[in-house]
């Protein structure tokens, strides 16, 4: 298994360790519940070096992600964030990722982590088609990502940083340096809490995390794992890559059709068209369990004795105390509200179609 | 830390442990080792009281936030009570594996099979290899 810069230390706080994806990362180090309330009320710090990074340079690297990715990020400033997703030709979501503008010919793209070498060939093969003046390197190994998330995240990493935080608005980031070390600052996460993501060369990410965890200390900061990053994204509706979003879906049955931009041509979108024009026949929905128990990944979804989906995604919500998920069910059930029931085990319990997120953060 | 394995009752390789009443009736759970493992219990799933059961066939459902694990019957049996609190507070198995956080009472069928279980000395042995 690959590890992360940070295993160690890991392996020092007696965190559970599990694969990955080929990722030897912490799920937990006490307890995913805690975990999970920590990041709600005060602060983790989550090890995301597994996550990729490419960069894109040159004249024409903004010309390059219009035509690869499906979002129009002609309107994207110096600073700003903008999440997109990468297209097959068949119209399917080979991932969901991140796009960083640090310069008018100067991107980086930020991969889930199975993705990332598909991610690459996809873009190399689009710019070799293209022939663009731009040149794309895969950077993930030579960069180290933490993940600063919750209310208390602000107070903990200003300490430790000239950049003035406040000003950074969320998805955005800057460049500075974090503990003396040159670091991008990125106002985004993936919790559904106000937070960070903290990006710098993985030789030093290692002191960004233990100046991090002695001075957060005092406000609250524990280290969380993957068992907590699941949960609270999930509360936050939003998907996991490889779980509920693979290579077969397209952004039209998962809640990412705001993420295509059909004024423009982008890599996929003729398949795109033919999908949209013939109409979805399954999407994928938020559901909250209204009897006993919890659906899970792969459980059947039901209408009676009608088998009408599957859960991607299930999990007890710690912050909601109820058991809520994710499935694809055929379209006619889509519609929040409707009541849908779960095979679980020998039994079927009932659950209800809701609209996403489950959880929203109180802004101030 | 695990709280120690008390030498009043006996375990199965699978976790479970099995409190014979002496009056043909036995106690059964997981151990406090398991439900470390398995962490923040969130939901248990009991057995239908008269089911039988023989030894070693899932007998209970254990979920924690990221887990699903089955608890396996550790002697034939039929089931003669369930403990009901672990429908509203699963949490109780986390904070009482040996005591509160029981999960079932069963009629012995068949008293011989209590010599394949393993001793609390053995039990202590068999995780202590398992952390390694």
């Amino acid at each position: 298994m690959k590890k992360t810069p940070l295993y160690e230390k890991h392996v020092d706080l007696k965190a559970k360790i599990i694969d990955f994806g080929g990722w030897a990362m912490p799920v937990q180090y006490t307890s995913v519940i805690d975990e999970h309330n920590t990041t709600r009320a005060q602060a983790t710090l989550f090890d995301i070096c597994h996550m990729g990074e490419i960069e894109v340079k040159g004249p024409q690297a903004l010309n390059l992600l219009q035509v690869a990715l499906t979002r129009d990020i002609s309107g994207q400033k110096t600073g700003q964030v903008r999440l997109s997703t990468l297209l097959n030709d068949k119209g399917g979501i080979i991932d969901d990722l991140t796009v960083y503008k640090i310069a008018e010919d100067f991107y980086m793209l930020v991969t889930n982590a199975t993705p990332r070498e598909s991610d690459f060939q996809r873009i190399s093969s689009i710019l070799d088609n293209k022939k663009f003046d731009c040149k794309l390197l895969d950077i993930s190994d030579k960069t180290g990502k933490l993940d600063l998330q919750g209310p208390c995240a602000e107070a903990i990493l200003q300490s430790m940083t000239d950049a003035d935080l406040k000003s950074i608005r969320f998805y955005s980031f800057v460049e500075s340096k974090v503990a003396g070390i040159p670091a991008l600052i990125s106002r985004s996460g993936y919790t559904g809490e106000d937070g960070f993501e903290i990006y710098a060369a993985a030789g030093k990410i290692g002191v960004i995390w233990d100046k991090l965890m002695t001075s957060g200390t005092a406000n609250g900061l524990k280290p969380a794992g993957l068992g907590a990053r699941d949960t609270l994204r999930l509360e936050a509706g939003m998907m996991l890559n490889g779980q509920d979003i693979m290579e077969d879906i397209s952004p039209l049955e998962v809640p990412y059709s705001w993420l295509v931009d059909w004024k423009k041509d982008f890599a996929g979108k003729a398949a795109l068209m033919t999908i949209r024009d013939y109409g979805i026949q399954k999407k994928l929905v938020g559901l909250v369990m209204t009897g006993r128990g919890i659906a899970r990944h792969g459980y059947k979804v039901m209408s009676g004795s009608r088998e009408i989906g599957e859960v991607t995604s299930g999990t007890f919500s710690p912050t909601l105390n109820k058991a809520i998920g994710l499935a694809f069910v055929d379209i006619e059930f889509a519609a929040p509200d409707t009541e849908i029931s779960i095979a679980i085990r020998d039994t079927v319990s009932p659950a209800i179609v809701v609209k996403l997120p489950f959880y929203k953060r109180q802004r101030q | 830390m695990s709280k120690s394995n008390p030498t009043d009752r006996l375990y199965s390789k699978d976790h479970e442990w099995v409190k014979d009443n002496g009056d043909g009736t036995a106690v059964v759970g997981i151990t406090d080792y398991a439900q470390e493992m398995l962490t923040d219990i969130v939901f248990v799933e009991l057995p239908p009281v008269g089911k039988k059961l023989a030894q070693g066939e899932p007998m209970a459902v254990v979920e924690s936030v990221k887990s699903v694990s089955d608890v396996y019957a550790p002697v034939t049996g039929e089931i003669i009570a369930v403990n009901k609190t672990l429908e509203e507070t699963p949490e109780l198995i986390n904070q009482d594996a040996f005591g509160e956080g029981w999960i079932a009472k069963l009629n012995l069928e068949n008293v011989a099979e209590l010599k394949s279980l393993l001793n609390a000395a053995d039990y202590d042995a068999l995780i202590k290899e398992e952390k390694h």
